[in-house]
């Protein structure tokens, strides 16, 4: 297990600023959410501490590692991400199989076939999803693959772009505790982005509110019941979910 | 209660499809709030839009389809010109893709009460800027005249609940109005619908995946499954739903404050996909 450090992260799109100084610690083995509106960055920060965005000023560090002084190869080993949209993230015209033997391959990884046949034991596919295709696949076994594309290199670190806001109530349930019980089996370090707070209440110990590029606070889940929020827009965030919630 | 609309036995088939995406679903809307919920695939949008004859090329039958009179199958497709958008409207899910992104907000507000009813363009636009205030938009003048892209996706939906109640109409489909934004805006906008909807007596269909939603702003719920109604239920009944789909899909939802253990993951059962005895 190992924790991921950000500090002073700032970017800017041209003339506009998108992250004002955001710092953020999350420990080992923890799952950290990020939650606020959209457009308030909370994605662009995940993109950015895996330099899938680069330009931005501050530090990510994973464990005692800067992203910026780790090669591709040990980054992409050690910090691996789950996009929102599973018909988006995969290529319509590759395999499984090709999905998954990619990275092994580009790594110089051995015994490919019991690697991909495990990883896809983890997510809790059958080994003869190998030879489908996305279409022949439904959004939740589609976002199972793309969670074992994440895995199948072994990361330390995952970071989760809204997992299951594509997915419906019943298979994002599914992804959810699969989610979870990779967790307690391997260790992971997560950080979660969600627009759902009872999505964050459930899978995260800590979260972090964002507005307008900024971290306006930083609560455990008990605050949202217990009323812990300092800040205003915090308070006006926990809110309305639970008035969307409890307005029943 | 006078039925604004009666469906006996809908059903859908696309062409190409070996199963009819919805299959003899029957049910009728007074003035009243219908909530249809399901995941995706089970034809809850289908039928929004094959009331709305929105599917040219889907074989529909139906032992009744009738709107306030009007045989829904047999009408002609001038007849349906004349309901749409007058009589019935429909409210989309994202305004992104929904509004058109080179004309001004405020011309597409007008635009149906120019189509269907003889006006100036200032009575219009004079209606329009009124209903946009009905929508809670603070400055009616100055949205008016700005593009989709210079608005934001609350305000975008406001925009279009405004264009989609201007011409009065009995009955409005509202399919996922607001899945696309985030919760802080989106108690607000359905707030709104719902203070439209109920103030002008409209028939509202609110369309959606979202239990806790439709729950909250309807009276009543249809649940469905594979193309079929498996439960119809109060809304205020929702918690003793009978149905298993209903209650796995009740219990499948994270809520705040909740035991942070594994959620029951739904166990499918091939019977709720058999045609059963609903009482409407």
């Amino acid at each position: 297990m190992i924790p991921v450090t950000i500090e002073q992260m700032s970017m800017r799109f041209g003339a506009v600023k998108v992250l004002h100084d955001v710092n953020l610690t999350v420990q080992a083995g923890e799952c950290f959410g990020l939650i606020g509106e959209s457009g308030s960055g909370k994605s662009t920060v995940l993109r950015c501490a895996s330099l899938l965005q680069d330009g931005w000023r501050g530090r990510a560090m994973i464990g005692d590692t800067s992203v910026r002084d780790m090669s591709v190869a040990q980054r992409c080993r050690s910090l691996q991400m789950v996009f929102q949209d599973p018909y988006g993230s995969l290529h319509p015209r590759h395999s499984v199989r090709t999905v998954l033997s990619e990275p092994l391959k580009i790594h110089a990884i051995g015994d490919a076939p019991d690697r991909m046949r495990a990883a896809l034991r983890d997510v809790g596919l059958p080994a003869e999803f190998l030879d489908r295709y996305p279409h022949q696949m439904s959004g939740g076994q589609r976002q199972r693959v793309a969670i074992a594309r994440a895995l199948i290199l072994d990361p330390k670190v995952v970071f989760l772009d809204e997992p299951t806001s594509a997915l419906d109530v019943s298979v994002q349930a599914e992804i959810l505790n699969l989610l979870m019980r990779l967790r307690s089996e391997k260790g992971f370090t997560y950080i979660m982005v969600s627009h759902d707070l009872a999505v964050v209440d459930h899978m995260c110990e800590r979260f972090a509110v964002m507005q307008h590029g900024r971290i306006v606070e930083v609560l455990d889940r008990d605050a949202i019941t217990g009323a812990g929020a300092k800040t205003s827009y915090a308070r006006e965030l926990i809110g309305a979910s639970l008035a969307y919630e409890n307005a029943l | 209660m006078d039925p604004i609309l009666t469906v006996r036995d809908l059903s859908v088939h696309y062409p190409g499809a070996p199963v009819c995406a919805v299959k003899s679903v029957s049910f009728t809307l007074g003035r009243e709030r219908l909530g249809i919920v399901g995941e995706s695939g089970s034809g809850k949008s289908t039928v929004g839009r094959a009331l709305m004859r929105l599917l040219p090329d889907a074989k529909l039958s139906a032992q009744t389809l009738t709107f306030e009179g009007v045989d829904l199958l047999a009408a002609s497709e001038r007849q349906m010109l004349r309901l749409r958008g007058a009589r019935m409207s429909m409210i989309l899910q994202d305004p992104k893709y929904s509004l058109n992104p080179i004309r001004r907000c405020g011309e597409q507000v007008a635009e149906g009460v120019r189509t269907h009813t003889r006006c100036s363009k200032k009575q219009a636009r004079d209606k329009a800027l009124a209903m946009l205030k009905a929508v809670q938009i603070r400055n009616p003048e100055r949205v008016y005249d700005l593009y989709p892209h210079e608005i934001s996706g609350g305000m975008g939906q406001r925009i279009m609940i405004a264009m989609m109640l201007l011409t009065d109409p009995d009955m409005v489909i509202a399919d996922e109005p607001t899945s696309a934004l985030d919760v802080t805006v989106r108690l607000q906008v359905l707030s709104i619908l719902d203070d439209l909807v109920r103030r002008r007596g409209i028939g509202l269909i609110m369309i959606s995946h979202d239990l806790n939603l439709v729950r909250n702003f309807c009276d009543r719920v249809l649940i469905m499954y594979d193309g079929r109604v498996v439960e119809s239920i109060a809304a205020g009944q929702l918690d003793q739903a009978q149905h298993p789909y209903t209650r796995g899909l009740l219990a499948a939802q994270p809520r705040i404050g909740g035991g942070r253990g594994p959620l029951p993951v739904l166990k499918r059962d091939p019977a709720w996909s058999q045609p059963m005895e609903i009482p409407v």
